[in-house]
């Protein structure tokens, strides 16, 4: 689409431009650099330009089923059913709203204390295998991970979870999508806090233990109050990951669109909503609208978290400054 | 609890995190590779034999399909949204633009990083629609390489990012244009730039939510640009679900075939950073 556009205008970049009289090679220097200027400046452009474009459509395209019912009732109404023209997304978002709260419970705690390991206690040889461990882990596709679940979680919560709390389940459920969840969204917040805690200054810690601190009270009230922004902020963004994530939830979930009752149930969140009605998508234009509108919420909801994010950590870091 | 007996729990405590995500790596690795060998060892014509005609259904043949519409799929998406990343990254990092406007673009890529993948495949189905097309390869390309624009942007910018200043001030005092000097300054930062071109490379291989409505999902060889394909991810998603246990077993072979290609490509990134980073000027040994 615009890639061509710009691309065209690169391709002139060939013909020495007309009107220049400086001779020779200088002036095939200013051409090229005129034309690699407007080539850049529509990459750049680019980037606002997708975000608008992605925005704009699904806009557009949710507006039917906008205009067919009002927003209050699509948002909070449990009905979902598409084929009776019954489209509330409660179960969905409270599905989802589950999912991210109890994989966030799991992730983030042990997020930040490996991310306190790698930044303050590894160092040397042990830190790089660490931290490519983590990368690997990070890189590892989330559909490895659901199948992996499949055969090592699901049966855990099924034969041996839920019966010691005395729920009765296949194992496929809530709980089951967190647990995974949180396991292939912690390495992404774990370098996230690495990153910021890295970025303090070294003259905090040596002050710090200078003083007299032990090394935990330096971590306790320097380290994290100074990283705290930093970290806080990749909570938000992990947050945000497990919000949009797809393949996972659609594997194990269960797929059931009901208002999930506990932990051990089956339901749905927003994605799989898209994922498990993709048959009906073409067919019926009310149902794909609705699903248009689906995407078009994670779009929203993940812009929330992003801007949240980015505000949390400009205010904390004026609050806590060192 | 004395100040060091609780500095020595907690030491304890970070150490027993790391442990346990590490060990959560381990089997997430081990049982991928154990069960797919086990498949590929007894039968390793499978991963480049054409499926059958009722592959999904009675696993005749195998998945040489899903193998070549990934190359297929994620090769061009990824030269395509380098082009652009370089481009938008050298934008950024260079003196082309003001300070205010490039914060603004960096606040639209961290958004467009952080979209869910599965809000691009929507997209493109969207844009599929609308044009009246139907799901195919090129598509699948599309997905994949608005899918990899942000993350491979956002890499090639700190790799520009983390390329000494000197080296642009350098050129400038030779008398270099703003063209010329992000040549030299992209050439410093090389090492980072192939880093973030493989890692983009591995994340496109890996993600099945962008391909999932926008390739076709096919089972069969794919025979050209506007025809239906299918991804290597996209296949595990729908063999892991089937009812027959001989397709659900070729799952855990394709993810066997799945997990080595990204391991080796983050070897590779890994290495091949590490001995560039020798040739740029202003790298780690020069």
């Amino acid at each position: 689409m615009s890639e061509n556009s710009v691309g065209g205008s690169r391709s002139d970049g060939t013909d020495p431009s007309e009107g220049t009289e400086t001779t020779g090679r200088l002036s095939r220097r200013l051409a090229v650099e005129r034309l690699s200027s407007y080539w850049l400046g529509g990459a750049g452009y680019f980037a606002i330009g997708l975000f608008v474009f992605i925005v704009a459509v699904l806009t557009y395209q949710s507006i039917p089923i906008l205009a067919a019912y009002p927003l209050s009732e699509l948002l909070l109404s449990s009905n979902w059913d598409p084929a009776a023209n019954e489209f509330g997304f409660l179960p969905a978002i409270v599905g989802t709203l589950y999912v991210a709260a109890l994989s966030m419970a799991m992730g983030a705690p042990i997020a930040v204390l490996v991310a306190v390991y790698v930044a303050e206690y590894a160092t040397g040889r042990t830190k790089t295998l660490v931290s490519t461990f983590i990368d690997v882990l990070a890189a590892i596709p989330s559909v490895i991970f659901g199948l992996v679940a499949l055969v090592v979680v699901v049966p855990f919560v099924g034969n041996h979870l839920a019966p010691a709390v005395g729920a009765d389940t296949t194992g496929l459920g809530i709980l089951t999508v967190s647990l995974v969840m949180a396991i292939v969204v912690t390495p992404f917040m774990i370098s996230l806090s690495v990153e910021s805690l890295e970025a303090i200054p070294d003259e905090l810690r040596e002050s710090s233990l200078g003083v007299g601190a032990t090394r935990w009270e330096t971590v306790r009230s320097v380290l994290l109050r100074a990283a705290g922004p930093g970290i806080f902020s990749a909570v938000l963004l992990g947050f945000g990951r497990v919000f949009g994530a797809t393949i996972v939830p659609a594997m194990l979930i269960g797929g059931q669109t009901q208002l999930p009752d506990s932990v051990f149930s089956t339901g749905q969140t927003l994605p799989t909503l898209i994922v498990n009605d993709f048959g009906e998508l073409m067919s019926l234009p009310l149902t794909q609208s609705a699903l248009i509108f689906v995407g078009l919420l994670l779009v929203v909801v993940v812009w929330l978290f992003n801007f949240g994010a980015a505000l949390v950590r400009r205010r904390l870091q004026r609050r806590w400054q060192y | 609890m004395d100040r060091y007996a609780k500095q020595r729990a907690v030491g304890l405590a970070v150490r027993a995190a790391t442990a346990l995500v590490l060990a959560v790596m381990a089997v997430v690795i081990g049982v991928t590779l154990a069960r797919g060998g086990r498949v590929l060892l007894a039968d390793p014509a499978i991963a480049i034999t054409p499926p059958g005609s009722r592959y999904m259904l009675e696993a005749n043949g195998g998945f040489l399909h899903a193998m070549l519409g990934t190359a297929f799929i994620v090769g061009p998406a990824t030269v395509v949204s380098m082009a652009l990343a370089v481009s938008t990254a050298a934008y950024l990092q260079s003196d082309y633009s003001s300070e205010r406007f490039s914060d603004a673009v960096n606040t639209f890529l961290n958004v467009l990083w952080g979209t869910p993948p599965i809000v691009y495949g929507v997209f493109v189905l969207t844009v599929v629609i609308a044009v009246g097309a139907r799901t195919s390869l090129f598509f699948g390309i599309v997905a994949i390489a608005v899918f990899q624009y942000p993350i491979m942007t956002r890499y090639t910018d700190e790799a520009l990012r983390s390329a000494p200043d000197t080296v642009r001030e350098a050129t400038y005092g030779l008398g270099a244009t703003r063209f010329e000097s992000a040549v030299v300054t992209a050439r410093a930062a090389l090492p980072g730039i192939v880093a973030g071109l493989i890692m983009g490379f591995a994340r496109g291989v890996g993600d099945a939510a962008t391909v999932l409505f926008t390739a076709g999902r096919s089972t069969r060889m794919p025979r050209g640009l506007f025809e239906p394909a299918t991804t290597l991810p996209v296949l595990i998603f729908d063999q892991a679900t089937s009812f027959n246990a001989e397709v659900r077993s070729h799952a855990y072979a394709a993810s066997f075939v799945l997990i080595v290609i990204v391991l080796g490509l983050i070897l590779a990134s890994k290495l091949l950073a590490g001995r560039y980073a020798r040739f740029a000027p202003g790298g780690r040994n020069s």
